[in-house]
């Protein structure tokens, strides 16, 4: 099976499942255009190399191995959008549909160069979250120089996640901060440096601040800053 | 978010007011630690609160006598930090670093150690003389968190009071120990960074040799290290190469933590506070302390709910307003009948120059004390006790997202709030917004709230002779104006905004002390600007209509006036005399049609018109004033100018539109 279509698998059921907690295969078969006979073939597969769990009729998950697919192929498609809009200006209409095509034959490296170049956005320019790289890196400057000097970076091996997505009185440490640099002096100024334990104490509604507390202090922090504080993610049983 | 700092204009020049001074001590610390109670426990009655000299930063002094000897107290802004973030954290190093205060009082929470000592470690790096007061152990204690000051004195190499300033608890022993601190003048080591850092630190410091800076060395060299935008410019005047080197110094840090150096820094700051904070705080755990939920987060439960937190803010800025409206309308019904026993407002036509002026100039002053008493006085007092309670912070959370839509975020509600009393105090809290373009945009938007002199053209027009849904109607026109005038600004406008970081401080007990200061702050900015706009623009005015030029100009205005907005031609001079003061519309009114009774002069549909044009034809000449003297005159004219265009246009569609079904 073609590498860009186990891609286009992974990426559909992560659609799915996201809207619908499991991508039916009559769903992904609507979704991508195809017999559900052969999809029902294609997830077999996928279940046997471990990108997804499958059990007829139930529809499928993805593991965390497939997650981890769906995630890069989402954060180039959505780079590519932003570098389609902003910089070719190609027309809205076709944005989504040629980042759909490049999207698996761009490499990592060109990856790393794109969201260098369009200042490591946030969001697609349909509003989707753009989720950070998976390098080990602390902030989007370190990246920077990184690749002015062609110095490697190593690979981060824990999941990260932005400090939104954090349950309040849930725990845990902050990985990456993604924004300019005067926003991040001010951030670590008040105590929220790299590895610093933090807290979710409070999200308000419709996008509003969240309350968090670090180092003893409350800080309320505007949800589009809080959204680029990544912190490790806490694995199921921990608080 | 106290003591953000609205007066201004007082101190003039810089130099001190505060005459033959012994010593000059310094406050410093973070904000809400309890820095300004702190200092008024120091000082008393005996403050002066004005500007730093060209800075729009607010500078408090004070004089503490203690054994016989005049000691001077700044009170330094509160900042979490001295890097460049704000000209607040500029102007406090460079007073610690130029003017050599013979101490400096780092007043620290004591519930926040780390985040505290974090400061504390910077000022070390100043090497003022320093010590530290450990402000609210009382509410640590309470968090279960005891502070062994002993050990921290040892640790830091300075002296360490522990106070409770609300209660005045440990201001002797303060004091005592400033003495001390002066006569001893102790010497506190050195606190070290990690290898790298402290490595190139060293390398820079062996550079400075050739150079002279008011600064210590150490600190000098930090700061190259952390590519500081004024000093590397003020070594760059001396020796080039230096800060070039310092740059490539800071690189390598940069590549060995991968993280721009300035983080670095902080992280190592950070890191030493922790060590610090561990060494001598003893946390009682959690099994023997109660567990049960604190009084504070009950209050957060409510005030940050999704539903009852926006209740909370209707009634609390609703009884605010209310109660500021209704008290204030019987206080001012008696001053001014009180009053008008010395002389009635009727424009003097005759007699000799000097009595008309000073006719127009006793009015004038009546017609301040008849608002600011009244109206604009319990309206601060009461807004002050409830910034001080710490729900300020609250409902700037709560409205966040709504004034994004602004373009501006949760913190401008202040200012906004702060208009509906008088819009000069307003404008210098705009201060705390953190761009320029968020100041000048809060600034625009405060024109636009109805302040008590706007009220009374209201109320006095529209609830008194149309009805009162009428004005309320103007009032919630004139929030939708807001919200997409500042759309419109936010849009147009060059520059950048950053959003909401801001510390939430726990709820507290009003203090009346700062209170009453942070009252006096905002009411004496009128007594300063307005009260004298108020007296000598009525003279002026008084002097016009002697000279009888009342008629020239409501000819002139009249294509405006009547053709377009539908008024008689008489209030083309009421609105050139509302530019003075907006309540003389309503008066000038009363004179002209010998009336008060307006129903019989004007059509419901001419009140309302006229009571939406002077709300936002233009700010009134103090707020002009202060536009200008805050963001210059380009820009309070074009504001101004921006107003005037707006309310012609929006009161001319209103004669229009109400015209049809009244």
């Amino acid at each position: 099976m073609a590498q860009e279509q186990v891609e286009e698998y992974l990426e559909a059921i992560y659609d799915l499942e996201s809207r619908n907690g499991s991508a039916k295969t009559t769903a992904i078969a609507k979704c991508l255009k195809v017999a559900p006979a052969s999809v029902t073939e294609v997830l077999k597969s996928l279940s046997d190399k471990g990108f997804v769990q499958y059990e007829p009729y139930q529809g499928a998950t993805l593991t965390e191995e497939g997650k981890k697919i769906a995630d890069t192929i989402k954060r180039k498609h959505r780079l590519l959008e932003v570098f389609l809009t902003d910089v070719v200006k190609l027309n809205q209409e076709k944005v989504h549909d040629e980042a759909c095509r490049m999207e698996h034959t761009i490499s990592e490296e060109t990856e790393d160069a794109l969201c260098r170049m369009l200042d490591a956005p946030a969001h697609c320019p349909h509003g989707s979250p753009i989720s950070p790289c998976n390098k080990g890196v602390g902030s989007c400057a370190e990246c920077d120089s990184a690749g002015k000097t062609d110095m490697p970076v190593a690979i981060r091996d824990k999941k990260i996640i932005p400090i939104t997505d954090l349950n309040p009185e849930q725990k845990s440490r902050i990985a990456f901060i993604r924004g300019d640099c005067k926003v991040v002096q001010r951030l670590s100024d008040l105590g929220l440096t790299l590895g610093t334990n933090v807290s979710i104490l409070k999200k308000t509604p419709m996008g509003g601040p969240v309350e968090i507390l670090v180092r003893r202090t409350k800080l309320a922090i505007d949800h589009a800053i809080a959204e680029n504080i990544f912190i490790e993610s806490p694995g199921p049983g921990e608080t | 978010m106290s003591g953000c700092g609205e007066c201004k204009g007082c101190s003039t020049g810089g130099e001190s007011k505060i005459k033959n001074a012994d010593y000059t001590i310094a406050l410093a610390g973070n904000a809400n630690v309890g820095k300004s109670v702190i200092f008024n426990q120091l000082t008393g009655v005996d403050q002066i609160i004005g500007n730093w000299p060209g800075k729009t930063v607010e500078r408090a002094e004070g004089l503490l006598l203690h054994k016989g000897k005049r000691i001077r107290v700044i009170d330094l802004p509160g900042i979490y930090s001295f890097s460049t973030y704000s000209m607040e954290e500029l102007v406090s190093r460079d007073f610690i670093a130029l003017e050599h205060p013979d101490a400096v009082i780092n007043v620290i929470d004591a519930s926040a150690l780390e985040r505290n000592l974090f400061f504390t470690i910077q000022l070390l790096e100043l090497a003022p003389p320093l010590m530290i007061a450990v402000n609210q152990i009382d509410l640590a204690e309470k968090k279960g968190i005891t502070i062994d000051n002993a050990k921290l004195s040892t640790l830091l190499g300075v002296p360490v009071v522990p106070t409770v300033a609300i209660r005045g608890k440990g201001i002797p022993a303060l004091t005592d120990a400033i003495t001390g601190l002066m006569q001893d003048h102790p010497v506190p080591p050195v606190l070290r960074y990690g290898k790298e850092v402290e490595e190139r630190i060293g390398k820079i410091i062996s550079l400075l040799d050739t150079v002279t800076t008011p600064y210590p060395v150490r600190w000098t060299a930090i700061k190259l290290l952390e590519r500081d935008p004024a000093i590397v410019q003020l070594i760059n005047g001396q020796a080039p190469g230096i800060a070039e080197t310092a740059g490539s110094l800071a690189g390598e840090i940069e590549s060995i933590h991968g993280e721009p150096v300035c983080v670095v820094m902080s992280a190592e700051r950070y890191q030493i506070a922790d060590r610090i904070a561990a060494e001598v705080i003893t946390m009682r755990s959690p099994g023997e302390g109660p567990q049960k939920k604190s009084l504070n987060d009950k209050l957060d439960a409510v005030a940050l709910h999704p539903v009852l937190g926006y209740l909370a803010i209707i009634a609390v800025i609703g009884g605010l307003l209310l109660w500021t409206f209704l008290i204030g309308a019987q206080v001012s019904a008696f001053l001014t009948s009180f009053l008008s026993q010395f002389e009635q407002y009727e424009p003097v036509v005759s007699g000799p120059l000097m009595d008309i002026l000073w006719n127009g100039a006793f009015t004038g002053f009546i017609a301040g004390v008849t608002l600011v008493i009244p109206y604009v006085l319990p309206f601060y007092i009461l807004l002050a006790v409830i910034e001080d309670s710490g729900y300020l912070t609250r409902i700037s959370v709560m409205l966040d997202r709504g004034m994004h839509k602004l373009g501006l975020h949760g913190k401008a509600i202040i200012p906004l709030i702060l208009g509906y009393g008088c819009n000069v105090p307003a404008i210098y809290s705009c201060r705390i917004m953190e761009t320029p373009k968020q100041k000048t945009l809060a600034a625009f938007l405060v024109t636009l709230v109805p302040c008590t002199a706007r009220t009374v053209v209201i109320l006095g027009l529209v609830a008194a002779f149309v009805n009162i849904w009428w004005a309320l109607a103007l009032y919630a026109f004139d929030i939708l104006l807001i919200i997409v005038a500042g759309r419109v600004a936010f849009k147009v406008m060059p520059g950048e905004s950053v959003g909401l970081i801001m510390e939430m401080a726990d709820y507290h007990i009003p203090s009346l002390s700062v209170v009453l200061k942070q009252t006096w702050a905002r009411t004496k900015s009128l007594i300063w600007i307005v009260f004298p706009a108020y007296i000598i623009g009525s003279a002026v005015l008084q002097g016009f209509y002697a000279a009888g030029l009342l008629n020239p100009v409501n000819d002139l205005l009249a294509p405006v006036t009547v053709l377009w907005l539908g008024l008689p031609a008489i209030i083309g001079i009421t609105l050139i005399f509302g530019i003075i003061r907006k309540e003389l519309t309503i008066l000038t009114l009363a004179v002209i049609f010998h009336t008060t009774n307006f129903a019989t002069v004007l059509s419901p549909v001419q009140l309302i018109v006229l009571a939406l044009v002077s709300m936002l034809y233009i700010p009134c000449i103090s707020v002009i004033l202060v536009l200008a003297s805050e963001f210059g005159w380009k820009k309070a004219l074009a504001i101004s100018a921006t107003e005037i265009v707006m309310a012609i246009a929006i009161g001319g569609i209103a004669f229009r539109v109400l015209g049809l079904w009244m």
